[in-house]
């Protein structure tokens, strides 16, 4: 009873700080807007409240259309990854796996990038081409990978690695070859593949958040039913079976949930590192390795920790904007150093 | 108590057969060890009778229910195996994986109840260990460890236990306090045991029921004294012993005589 309390309070305090990250966030940009004048016009959209607007119009604008949708975005990229990456780590038991670490991130990086040669101009739901091209390569790359490690019915975890690194350095090869040999060409930015590349959240309306919402919302939810199966899986393999779990079935089903919570977030951001490698491992250390706690507090976290990245970006060399990756990096990888210093016998074989 | 059977199973790996039309019957309450030179297909037959490798051919039967028609979940719940060691590369407690042993009975999304927990602390409390479960588990020496898998095993309620050379890595204090838990759990609770079986002479000691294999095959199934033979121990194993009554028990105790002469020491003046 105490146990489950104390879970709830946790998971309380993490969404809590999700929502104060989500206003902060609002809160800035080339317009400045009190946080006062945002939590009225938050609360007027539900229907009970009906504060005076002390604000402008086009404020008002700003906020609902244009500033929330980027943040609500950055929120979905950070819970979609951290989750994603807790779900690569428990199930390659390793706490340095991370989402991209099986050969979404080449695929996607190599789909976004012939996307941005084709002189095609479509648009859906707010997606152009080269989301709906990333999140569909970062799916056939890992279910390319899946098959190729896959031997007699079994998918062994270090073949599975293997085959993602090979995959992976044959097709950010065959990315550099077309960005070197065709930019010249073709209308290739190369502005926008390095933000692609180092991952920039490229929300420009609702349509984007509706279609993704579901996605990472379903994503983390089916995570958090395979939390025992994960747990049971630290035994490894072997171990995890003789307590029931049909491993190979899961397998697929959990590398399938990851990879589609990962290609979700690499279609309306790029490739944003470090959120699910860091957060996993923080929210691991601080609050214990048991998965039915570790999922929702890694989605909770990693969706505060983007959103805030996302802000910095914003706002830190305005009106220049700095690709929100840089960022997660420079603020995670010192955090993630410092983590292997301190805890060094955590990786002891 | 359950009852295991099994008919005429073959075994091959994708580079060949390993065990060969083994016929087995295992009464419940009893407690056997197998035993047999590396690669003779001990391990094998444990993962068979776990239900994670499958039979090429033929059948096991658990108290008569076909053990390749049961859901791994459903195995869970009365079949439970010790391995030679688990390496858990994260920080669980040893609350918290004697807890994983209840995995089998716990649907998705729900909370372990107090019935779980009762078992769980009844596990620990077997195994004598109720003091280390705030403790974590990467912190413990491998006996410690192995004694937390035995008692997660407990947790799982199982009727079966099997084991698999659950001692190899452990010093001949936790060895014999592992095999006396286990036989105590035997006599006093029904539990059908089979365990995999390096050392010889505990085997003896610990055993009543021997089942020898060689190259997939069962060479000899008997109480001690009729397994444990010098010529068969020379044949199978390749080494040269002599076998002797145990001081206390009778039951056979193998010595092993060296080879080359040149070992013996000189006699004490």
């Amino acid at each position: 009873m105490r146990h489950s309390n104390k879970l709830i309070l946790i998971l309380f305090l993490l969404g809590g700080s999700l929502v104060a990250s989500l206003f902060l966030a609002s809160a800035f940009g080339a317009v400045a807007i009190s946080l006062p004048d945002i939590l009225k016009m938050a609360l007027n959209k539900v229907a009970i409240f009906d504060f005076p607007s002390t604000w402008r119009v086009v404020d008002e604008t700003i906020i609902f259309q244009i500033r929330l949708p980027r943040v609500m975005g950055g929120a979905l990229v950070g819970a979609a990854l951290a989750t994603a990456g807790v779900l690569f780590q428990g199930l390659l038991r390793n706490p340095m796996a991370d989402p991209y670490i099986i050969g979404t991130s080449a695929g996607a990086a190599l789909g976004a990038t012939v996307a941005m040669m084709l002189p095609i101009n479509l648009a859906f739901l707010g997606f152009g081409l080269v989301p709906v091209a990333a999140f569909g390569c970062a799916l056939a790359t890992v279910v390319l990978v899946y098959n190729l490690a896959r031997v007699g019915g079994k998918t062994p975890i270090i073949s599975m690695l293997l085959a993602g690194f090979v995959v992976s350095a044959l097709l950010f090869a065959i990315m550099a070859f077309l960005m070197l040999s065709m930019s010249e060409r073709l209308d290739l930015n190369l502005h926008s593949v390095y933000s692609f590349l180092f991952g920039h959240i490229s929300v420009t309306g609702w349509g984007q958040i509706a279609v993704i919402t579901p996605l990472v919302i379903g994503g983390i939810i089916g995570a958090r039913f395979f939390a025992f199966h994960l747990n049971a899986l630290s035994l490894g393999e072997e171990g995890a079976a003789y307590l029931g779990v049909e491993v190979e079935r899961d397998k697929m089903l959990i590398l399938g949930l990851g990879s589609l919570l990962t290609a979700a977030a690499v279609s309306i951001s790029g490739l944003v590192g470090f959120v699910g490698l860091v957060v996993p491992h923080a929210v691991r250390l601080s609050l214990g390795p048991d998965h039915r706690l570790l999922l929702p507090a890694s989605a909770l976290a990693g969706g505060a920790f983007v959103v805030i990245a996302d802000l910095l970006a914003r706002t830190l060399l305005a009106p220049v904007e700095i690709p929100v990756g840089v960022i997660t990096a420079i603020t995670g990888a010192p955090f993630f150093i410092y983590l292997l210093r301190h805890t060094r016998r955590e990786y002891a074989f | 108590m359950i009852s295991l059977q099994i008919s005429q199973v073959s075994f091959s790996y994708l580079d060949g057969l390993v065990l060969h039309n083994i016929d087995l019957s295992i009464k419940g309450g009893e407690m056997v060890g197998l035993l047999g030179p590396n690669g003779s297909g001990k391990t094998t037959l444990i993962k068979l009778v776990s239900g994670v490798l499958k039979p090429t051919q033929g059948e096991i039967r658990l108290d008569g229910s076909s053990l390749s028609r049961l859901s791994r979940k459903s195995v869970a719940r009365s079949v439970a195996v010790v391995p030679q060691q688990f390496h858990i590369p994260f920080a669980f407690t040893v609350n918290e994986v004697v807890m994983l042993g209840r995995i089998p009975f716990l649907k998705p999304f729900a909370e372990e109840t107090e019935v779980d927990r009762q078992f769980v602390a009844s596990a620990l409390d077997l195994v004598g260990i109720s003091i280390l479960r705030e403790r974590r588990f990467d912190e413990l020496s491998g006996g410690e460890r192995q004694k937390v898998i035995l008692a997660m095993a407990l947790a799982q309620q199982p009727k079966l236990l099997l084991l698999d050379e659950p001692i190899v890595h452990l010093d001949i204090a936790h060895q014999v306090e592992i095999l006396e838990l286990v036989k105590r759990l035997n006599a006093e609770q029904g539990l059908t045991v089979i365990a995999a079986m390096h050392d010889l002479n505990l085997a003896s000691l610990y055993f009543e029921r021997l089942i020898l294999l060689n190259e997939g095959r069962v060479v000899v199934d008997g109480t001690p004294s009729e397994v444990l033979t010098r010529d068969r121990i020379r044949e199978v194993f390749s080494a040269s012993v002599t076998v002797e009554p145990h001081p206390a028990t009778g039951v056979p105790h193998i010595v092993v005589m060296p080879r080359e002469k040149a070992v013996k020491r000189p006699p004490a003046p």
